[in-house]
C-alpha cells in the first residue's frame, strides 16, 4: 500500500510529507497498521536509520510486527492500542536527547495524537516527520459534546458521545489531534443530508 | 455624556433594542455598494464626538446587559475563557491597557489610582471595587485575562507572536460568529483563518499576517467586519449551534424586518508592551433591518450588498437560505438612487 495521495485541502488540514531518513541517529518511531510499510520502506532505504529507534507499533488489526521486528530496531515494543502505547511513549520523549528523530507513520488519528504528544514534550517541529498509510479514517471532535469518536469512515456521522449527526470539516486542530465535527441538522432538525464515504 | 444603560436580554426573549441614538452611531460596515474581502486595515484613530470609534473601548447602552449575557455563557461553559501557561503577562498587558483607556475616557464610570504596584480600579456600572497587585494574580479573584473581559464588552483574543506568525493562545469568546476557541486555541494566524472561503487565495492573509507583525505599541489599527444573524443573539457560537440553529429558518417576510440583524464586528489589534503579544479586541454590534433603513442611505446600500454578494460568502456567512427573503425585504428601501461615499448616515 503506498503513501496516500489527499486532495488539496484548507491550510489547518496537515499534510504528510513522508519520512526520510536521518541517518544512525536516536530515533523514535510510532506506527499502526500499514505504517509499518512506510518504516519498511524507511528502513529499506537506509537500514542505519534501525541502529538507534526506538519502535513502538499498534498493529490495529493488521499483521505487520514481525516483519518490523525483522528489521532490527535498537528497541522493539508493540502495543495492543494507542492508548497503551502513550505511557511509553511519554517516557521515550521524555528521555529523549537533543537530536532525536521522530518517525510518525499510519492513520491521521495515530500521526495527529503522537504529534500532539511530541510538541507538548518540547520535540521542535523540524525534528518530526509524517506518513499517511492505509485507512483514512478521521479522528472528529464534537464541537458540540467535545466528545472524540475515532476511526470516523462517513460524511455525516453520529457522534458515539452525545448522539447528534455530525458533518465532517477539513478544520483541524493539531492541539486537540483532531477534525470539527458540527450538526449537521442544526437549522431543520430531522433533515439528514446521505451518508457518503469519506475520500482523501 | 452619562450613557442609560438598557435592561435587555440577547437569548430567550431577546428584548434587546437599540435607541435611536444607538441606530445613528451604529458602525455600518459597507463604504459603497458592493463587497470582497480586503485588508481593510486603518489606523484607530479617535472619530467624532458620539461615534463609536471616539474612544479607544466604546462603552455604550448595551455594556451591563452585555457583561450579564457574558456571565450566563461562562457559567454554562467555562471552556469560552481559555488561556495557554505561558500567556498570563500577556493578559496582565491587556488588563493595563482597558484600565487605563477606560478610567482615561470614561473618568464618570471607571477610576484607576495607581501607587506602584499596587492598583485601585472602580468600575461604577458594574458595581466594583478592587485593590489588587499588578502582576500578582492571587490578589484577583481569577486570572487578568478573565478578569478584565468579564468587564470589557466584545470577544477578546490574545495572539502570541513568534516563528514569524501570530497565534491564537488565549481569549475569551462568548459573542463569536461562529467559530470556537477551545477548538482553535493553539493555532497560528493561517490555521485559524483556514475555513474562510476565497480570501486566502486572494493573498488577503498574507498581507494581514505581515502587517501585523510589524504592528507598534501606541498604533492601534481597526477593521470592520459582518456576518448576519437571526435574532438579537451574542451567543451564535459552533458549541450551540444545534441550539440556536432552528431560529434561523423562523423569519417569515413579515417578521424578516425585525428579527434579522446586521451584525458587524470592530475588530481592533493593539501590540501589548511587555509580553509582545497582540490584543484583539472583537466588538459586536447588533442592528435589525429595520432600524438600519431609518437611515435610507444604509437601506439602499445594503439592499445592493447583499443582492450582489457571491453566493460563496453569503454560505460562509450562514445566510444563503434567508437572503432572498432579505433582499425583497431590503428592495423597498432601495429606490435606485446613488449613495454617498462612506460609512456614516448623510447629515
Amino acid at each position: 500500500m503506498p503513501p496516500t495521495a489527499f486532495t488539496p485541502s484548507i491550510p489547518s488540514r496537515p499534510v504528510y510529507p513522508g519520512l526520510v531518513s536521518r541517518g544512525a541517529t536516536p530515533a523514535l518511531m510510532l506506527a499502526d497498521a500499514e505504517g509499518a510499510l512506510a518504516l519498511a520502506d524507511l528502513a529499506a532505504s537506509d537500514p542505519a536509520v534501525m541502529d538507534r529507534a526506538h519502535l513502538i507499533y499498534i498493529p490495529a488489526g493488521s499483521d505487520h510486527g514481525a516483519r518490523l521486528q525483522a528489521l532490527r530496531p535498537a528497541q522493539f515494543h508493540q502495543a495492543p492500542s494507542f492508548a497503551t502505547a502513550l505511557p511509553r511513549l511519554r517516557k521515550a520523549l521524555a528521555d529523549a536527547h537533543m537530536g532525536t528523530v521522530l518517525y510518525l507513520a499510519g492513520t491521521e488519528g495515530l500521526i495527529g495524537q503522537g504529534l500532539a504528544e511530541a510538541l507538548a514534550a518540547g520535540l521542535p517541529a523540524d525534528a518530526i516527520q509524517s506518513e499517511h498509510r492505509g485507512s483514512i479514517a478521521r479522528r472528529m471532535q464534537c464541537v458540540h459534546c467535545k466528545g472524540v469518536t475515532e476511526d470516523v469512515t462517513t460524511d455525516p456521522f453520529t457522534c458515539s458521545h452525545c448522539g447528534l449527526t455530525l458533518f465532517v470539516r477539513d478544520h483541524y486542530s493539531r492541539r486537540l489531534a483532531a477534525f470539527q465535527g458540527v450538526c449537521v441538522d442544526a437549522e431543520a432538525p430531522g433533515d439528514i443530508p446521505e451518508t457518503q464515504e469519506i475520500r482523501p | 455624556m452619562t450613557i442609560r444603560f438598557n435592561d435587555e436580554t440577547f437569548r430567550d426573549d431577546y428584548t434587546f433594542h437599540n435607541s435611536p441614538e444607538a441606530v445613528r452611531r451604529f458602525p455600518f460596515p459597507f463604504d459603497h455598494d458592493s463587497y470582497m474581502y480586503s485588508v481593510n486595515i486603518e489606523p484607530h484613530r479617535r472619530g467624532q464626538a458620539g461615534s463609536v470609534f471616539q474612544h479607544r473601548f466604546d462603552v455604550d447602552e448595551h455594556y451591563i446587559a452585555e457583561m450579564r449575557d457574558r456571565e450566563i455563557t461562562l457559567k454554562d461553559d467555562p471552556l469560552r475563557c481559555q488561556s495557554l501557561p505561558h500567556m498570563e503577562l500577556a493578559g496582565w498587558d491587556f488588563l493595563e491597557l482597558v484600565m487605563t483607556c477606560k478610567a482615561e475616557d470614561y473618568p464618570d464610570l471607571f477610576s484607576l489610582t495607581r501607587d506602584g504596584d499596587r492598583w485601585h480600579w472602580i468600575n461604577r456600572p458594574l458595581g466594583i471595587d478592587q485593590r489588587f497587585t499588578f502582576l500578582d494574580a492571587t490578589t484577583l479573584p481569577c486570572g487578568p485575562m478573565e478578569y478584565i473581559t468579564r468587564q470589557t464588552q466584545g470577544d477578546h483574543a490574545l495572539l502570541d507572536q513568534r516563528e514569524g506568525n501570530l497565534w491564537m493562545d488565549a481569549g475569551m469568546i462568548t459573542s463569536q460568529a461562529d467559530w470556537s476557541l477551545d477548538f482553535d486555541i493553539g493555532m497560528n494566524f493561517f490555521e485559524w483563518h483556514a475555513p474562510v472561503p476565497k480570501a486566502a487565495e486572494m493573498g488577503v492573509f498574507q498581507r494581514a499576517l505581515k502587517f501585523l507583525l510589524n504592528l507598534q505599541q501606541g498604533a492601534p489599527v481597526r477593521r470592520l467586519n459582518w456576518t448576519m444573524t437571526v435574532n438579537p443573539r451574542l451567543d451564535t457560537s459552533p458549541e450551540n449551534y444545534h441550539k440556536w440553529g432552528p431560529e434561523k429558518r423562523t423569519l417569515t417576510p413579515e417578521t424578516v424586518g425585525a428579527k434579522q440583524y446586521l451584525r458587524v464586528e470592530l475588530q481592533t489589534l493593539w501590540r501589548l508592551p511587555r509580553s509582545n503579544a497582540v490584543a484583539f479586541p472583537i466588538r459586536c454590534y447588533l442592528c435589525a433591518l429595520e432600524d438600519i433603513v431609518t437611515v435610507p442611505k444604509w437601506g439602499r446600500r445594503l439592499h445592493r450588498v447583499l443582492r450582489d454578494l457571491p453566493e460563496e460568502l453569503a454560505t460562509y456567512k450562514g445566510f444563503s437560505v434567508n437572503r432572498p427573503m432579505i433582499v425583497d425585504y431590503l428592495s423597498k428601501f432601495d429606490d435606485g438612487a446613488p449613495t454617498s461615499p462612506g460609512i456614516f448616515p448623510d447629515p
